[in-house]
């Protein structure tokens, strides 16, 4: 069952071609590691399938809907966590989380409901009144993946949700990663860091706008004869001419 | 409709935990106004004046007694040479000297004929003309008294009137400037700020993969600059009518209509610059300099468009506030009505349209 599923995706942006005729399919409930060098065109890619971003050529469905035609219904089945910190340092914490609530559609009950619970799974509940710059930054990486699947999305976009987190706090987001996909939530998670690259179930390797290598961890590693993940992207990345930005 | 107010809410948020920008904000137009209204004034009060009298004659004595008692003049009495009136000149302790000849009467009586200098300190060449003119005044009524028996055959009175602002307040041209400097600047730099902001935290592109549309998003970033706006515009009217004592003598509603008219505008204005730039501090530059000086300079508030050269006057009809200030000087203290303000209305209104369609169209191609 694909819950997400391109063909010959591209963009281009003038004569540079930032997504190059990718193909890919991802599974409903899988953890889908997308992987690549900076420049690589992970985020473009990224944006296409939210919705945000048209694609020059190609075709594909999210969650059922046509990237090209219906991105206003993708949006409503999907989360977003961006690469920078997604949720407002002035509002408290209850205040984001009701925000996006209310921006999804949700009612106040339910809003009201989802709120206890989220405070109770997290232990947050202290925190209810507390103004989110005052979090320490793994707390608010938690909160905002939290938010980002409130309204419980089909598929969940990360883009590096990670970056700048001591790794104690990056083992309990990646749980909390589990979690999701235990609820039946897609994760499609880009990352810099290839020891999380081995938490995937598949994981696809960007190399200059291409997709070069897409498979499961353990088969990767058999192909390219590599002792970890980093080994296998470096063998990858070693190919790029393209220059970073 | 849930989506809108939620986020409506989260802007006002935004707005009152940020005491500087609140301060900022309601604070100033009160600082302006009463900046404008009392410490800046045009008109020419306590002119400092001595008279060189080496006549001492009846006509000389009736002159100065009659410019001592005018309010407008601050008598610092007689000086005994001429080269007394050029030291206080020089030392700027005088603004005024007023010279007769000797035997200013004989002269007077006998050869109908006799003279008085004026010298004043032009350095500000408009206090200089206007103390000149006052003294000419006194010294012209002087005259009108000496001819009253009918002595000549036919005379011509000239009665003057000013109308709309026969006490030539300088506040009744300044208060329709504030408004129209006061809320452009506010509308214009608050709301692009509030949206680049939301750029540079990256909060942006959650928004935009949220079913949010780019339209809801833009509207719901301007209703509370739009509330703010107003509560500045009743205050600025507040003041400028019982501190300043500016009437308002047109129609109320249709000044206020016009208002948020031009509101609406920069507020359009400001949603234009934040789709040009990605950073607050770009955003703070553009919309403040970029605005505030061709607000204050080409709009009319200071210099007179009539004056200006022709290329300039074309660059000042692309100012909104020019427009607006028009509209308000109208309403506000020639008492019009619509049917004068039509085509200030109908330009402002067009420059909102286009701003607000370039916005949108701008917004949704950005990716």
């Amino acid at each position: 069952m694909e819950v997400i599923k391109v063909s010959n995706l591209t963009k281009k942006f003038g004569n540079f071609t930032a997504v190059d005729h990718i193909s890919f399919d991802v599974r409903r409930g899988e953890i889908f590691g997308f992987l690549g060098a900076n420049g690589a065109g992970k985020t473009t890619a990224m944006q296409m399938l939210c919705g945000i971003s048209k694609p020059t050529s190609g075709k594909g469905t999210v969650a059922g809907y046509d990237i090209l035609r219906e991105n206003e219904k993708i949006k409503r089945n999907i989360g977003y966590m961006s690469q920078k910190f997604s949720l407002y340092e002035d509002l408290k914490v209850w205040e984001n989380i009701r925000l996006f609530g209310g921006i999804y559609g949700m009612t106040d009950h339910e809003i009201n409901e989802k709120t206890d619970e989220l405070l109770y799974r997290l232990k947050f509940e202290k925190e209810r009144n507390t103004m989110v710059k005052s979090l320490p930054l793994g707390w608010k990486q938690k909160l905002a993946f939290s938010v980002a699947i409130f309204h419980t999305p089909q598929i969940v976009f990360l883009d590096e949700p990670t970056g700048g987190v001591d790794p104690a706090m990056r083992r309990q987001f990646w749980e909390m990663i589990y979690e999701a996909s235990d609820q039946g939530i897609t994760v499609f998670v880009t990352t810099h860091y290839m020891d999380e690259a081995e938490y995937c179930n598949r994981v696809s390797i960007m190399v200059d706008g291409r997709i070069d290598a897409l498979d499961t961890p353990q088969n990767l590693k058999e192909i390219y004869q590599a002792q970890n993940m980093d080994e296998v992207f470096r063998k990858l990345a070693r190919k790029a001419t393209r220059i970073e930005n | 409709m849930k989506q809108f107010f939620s986020f409506v809410n989260k802007e006002f948020y935004h707005i009152f935990r940020d005491g500087r920008t609140m301060l900022i904000l309601l604070g100033m137009p009160v600082v302006q106004i009463l900046l404008f209204g009392f410490a800046i004034n045009m008109e020419v009060q306590n002119i400092c004046t001595v008279v060189f009298d080496p006549a001492q004659d009846v006509a000389t004595r009736e002159i100065a007694e009659r410019m001592a008692v005018n309010p407008y003049f601050n008598m610092r009495g007689y000086v005994y040479s001429p080269d007394e009136v050029n030291s206080l000149l020089k030392q700027g302790k005088i603004d005024v000297a007023v010279i007769f000849e000797p035997n200013f009467n004989e002269n007077l009586v006998h050869s109908k004929r006799a003279q008085i200098q004026i010298i004043t300190d032009a350095s500000n060449p408009n206090t200089g003309t206007i103390s000149a003119n006052y003294v000419t005044a006194i010294i012209g009524e002087y005259q009108k008294k000496m001819l009253q028996p009918g002595n000549i055959p036919c005379q011509i009175d000239v009665d003057s009137k000013l109308l709309y602002n026969p006490e030539m307040k300088s506040a009744y041209t300044f208060v329709p400037g504030i408004m129209g400097l006061v809320l452009m600047i506010i509308c214009a730099i608050m709301t692009s700020i509030s949206i680049v902001r939301e750029k540079e935290h990256g909060t942006m592109e959650v928004l935009l993969a949220s079913p949010l549309k780019s339209g809801t998003i833009l509207i719901s970033k301007t209703v509370p600059y739009l509330a703010l706006s107003f509560i500045n515009l009743i205050t600025i009217l507040l003041l400028s009518y019982f501190v300043l004592n500016v009437p308002i003598r047109g129609n109320l509603a249709l000044l206020v209509s016009i208002s948020i008219l031009f509101i609406f505008l920069a507020l359009s204005l400001g949603l234009f610059i934040s789709t040009l730039v990605q950073t607050q501090v770009t955003a703070v530059l553009i919309s403040g300099i970029g605005l505030m000086m061709p607000t204050l300079i080409l709009s009319g508030m200071i210099f007179p468009i009539d004056n200006m050269p022709i290329p300039l006057q074309w660059v000042s009809s692309m100012v909104p506030a020019r427009w607006y200030i028009s509209a308000v000087k109208k309403v506000m203290i020639e008492g019009l009505g619509f049917m004068y303000v039509a085509k200030e209305v109908g330009v402002l209104a067009g420059m909102a349209l286009l701003l607000i369609g370039t916005s949108v169209v701008k917004i949704k191609t950005r990716l």
